[in-house]
């Protein structure tokens, strides 16, 4: 068997208590005092999560712009320098390679952050479609460490560790905003607003050896700010709540960004790119199943791969589902025939052989302000 | 400090007290700690027939589900309804307010392949 890889923030992590398990090919905490306290003060503090098992990954060179907007489902024309965007990029049928967030440093250079899980297979499906493009794409993965900061709290804390020559760019920084800075006395740290849990928030890469330096300027003034450290448990139901799908739960290669409900993120005007031609049929015929948030009407809590079935008659599947710890309700995710896709339409999740009532509900489960 | 001395335990970290011919069971401290936070428990009826080693229930962390095994064979003649409204009881007293089944024997002689004590102890430390 192959070793599990630690990531650069391992070891300070493990000082403080966290709980490890294996996620990706890669030794992670899946919590470190609890998952609902760590959920807890993410929406109402601070917390902060290692993310750097994710991989990144530049595209560079005179036609770099035109192979990211080939690759990607979104209009990377709309990105100037120092902004980034959220999209999924697709194989030929429409089927989903990954969701991934593309940041533009200049129209020829793009750094691209992806999924741990995700890494391998993308660095080489980026690579083959870049073929034909005068670029050269490169896996940076290991040069990186990355931390997500996120919490209504994550702004003050962040603003007392960066140099006082960028505080005003910093605490004026827009959502899905990006700049580079001197941060906690290291000379780089990329500082981004975006992450995966619905708060106001940052996911800071450092260089790898930098990392655990950064963590532990980021601990030493986290009490006054009521900052825990915080795990992949939590994340988990984090992002569950606002309805992020997470790759190889909600989407993957059999499901295509459309019956996802990712259809805000194609832009089939912006010219050609991977799979369009098959969304655009997907888009002329209408989705067949459609990927919804439902909340359960009897007790039971929904897990992945829990059949959704009426009458008897498996007709879908839950793809994500937890007892939610906002809300204090289990919540769930799944495609269903797209007739079954309206608000308040009831199935059935079977639970153990028991068939368990559930309604389709707006999403996201929770709305915050960010 | 151990586990308590007067329980007998199971592989699958479950605890039983023998009360005459019916035993009460639940889960350790070291299975609510390795599940984290519990918020959902599924017992099974009263009158039901449980069977050793066969599953009688399921306890549910956010993140996780587990099955419940039963130590030994019975009529369950008991449950713990309150932890259906609060199935957090299972990480603040395991052994106490989170007993969850009380079986009536059918085979008292399996109560003799459960593990002492210090047994179990050598099992979770190791």
């Amino acid at each position: 068997m192959t070793e599990l890889k630690r990531t650069p923030l391992y070891a300070v992590q493990a000082e403080n208590g966290g709980k490890f398990v294996p996620f990706a090919g890669w030794e992670m905490p899946v919590q470190f005092s609890g998952l609902m306290a760590e959920h807890q003060a993410v929406r109402t503090q601070v917390g902060l999560f290692d993310v750097s098992h994710m991989g990144e990954i530049i595209i560079e060179g005179p036609q770099a712009f035109d192979a990211v907007q080939f690759l990607i489902t979104n209009d990377v024309a709309k990105l100037s320098d120092g902004k980034a965007l959220y999209t999924v990029m697709c194989v030929e049928n429409g089927g989903i390679v990954d969701d991934l967030i593309v940041y533009r440093e200049n129209t020829q250079r793009f750094f691209i952050c992806v999924n741990a899980s995700r890494r391998a297979d993308d660095f080489a499906h980026m690579r083959a479609v870049c073929k034909r493009f005068d670029c050269t794409v490169t896996d940076v993965s290991d040069e990186y460490a990355q931390l997500a900061l996120q919490g209504p709290h994550a702004a003050a804390l962040l603003a007392e560790l960066v140099d006082a020559s960028v505080q005003a760019k910093v605490a004026a920084m827009e959502a899905f905003s990006w700049l580079d800075a001197p941060v906690a006395g290291l000379s780089w740290v990329r500082i981004a607003r975006t992450g995966y849990t619905g708060e106001h928030g940052y996911e800071l890469y450092a260089r790898s050896s930098e990392g655990d330096a950064l963590w532990r300027a980021i601990m030493r003034v986290g009490d006054k700010h009521g900052l825990l450290l915080c795990g992949l448990g939590c994340r988990d139901t984090l992002r569950l709540e606002m309805k992020y799908p997470l790759y190889g739960n909600d989407i993957d290669l059999e499901h295509n960004p459309l019956e996802a409900g990712l259809g805000w993120v194609v832009k089939f005007a912006k010219g050609d790119f991977v799979g369009k031609a098959a969304l655009e049929a997907v888009k002329a015929q209408g989705v067949a199943r459609k990927w919804v948030g439902f909340k359960m009407l009897d007790r039971g809590i929904p897990r992945h791969g829990y059949p959704i079935a009426v009458d008897g008659q498996e007709v879908g599947v839950v793809t994500s589902g937890t007892h939610s710890p906002s809300l204090g309700e289990p919540i769930g995710t799944g495609y269903v025939p797209a007739h079954l896709a309206a608000l308040g339409s009831r199935f059935d999740v079977v639970i153990r052989n028991k068939a368990v009532l559930a309604e389709v509900v707006k999403t996201p489960f929770l709305v915050r302000e960010k | 400090m151990g586990v308590p001395a007067n329980l007998l335990y199971t592989k699958e970290h479950e605890w039983l007290k023998q009360e005459g011919n019916v035993v009460v069971v639940g889960i350790t401290e070291h299975a609510q700690s390795a599940l984290g936070d519990v918020v959902y428990v599924e017992l099974p009826d009263v009158g039901s027939s449980v069977k050793k080693d066969a599953t009688f229930g399921t306890v549910e962390s956010v993140k996780a589900v587990s099955d419940l095994f039963a130590p030994v064979s019975g009529k369950v003649v008991a449950i713990n309804e309150a932890l259906t409204s609060s199935p957090e009881t299972v990480n603040q007293d395991p052994y106490g307010a989170a007993w969850m089944i009380k079986i009536e024997l059918s085979n008292p002689s399996e109560i003799n392949d459960l593990m002492a004590p210090g047994d179990y102890d050598a099992l979770i430390a190791g």
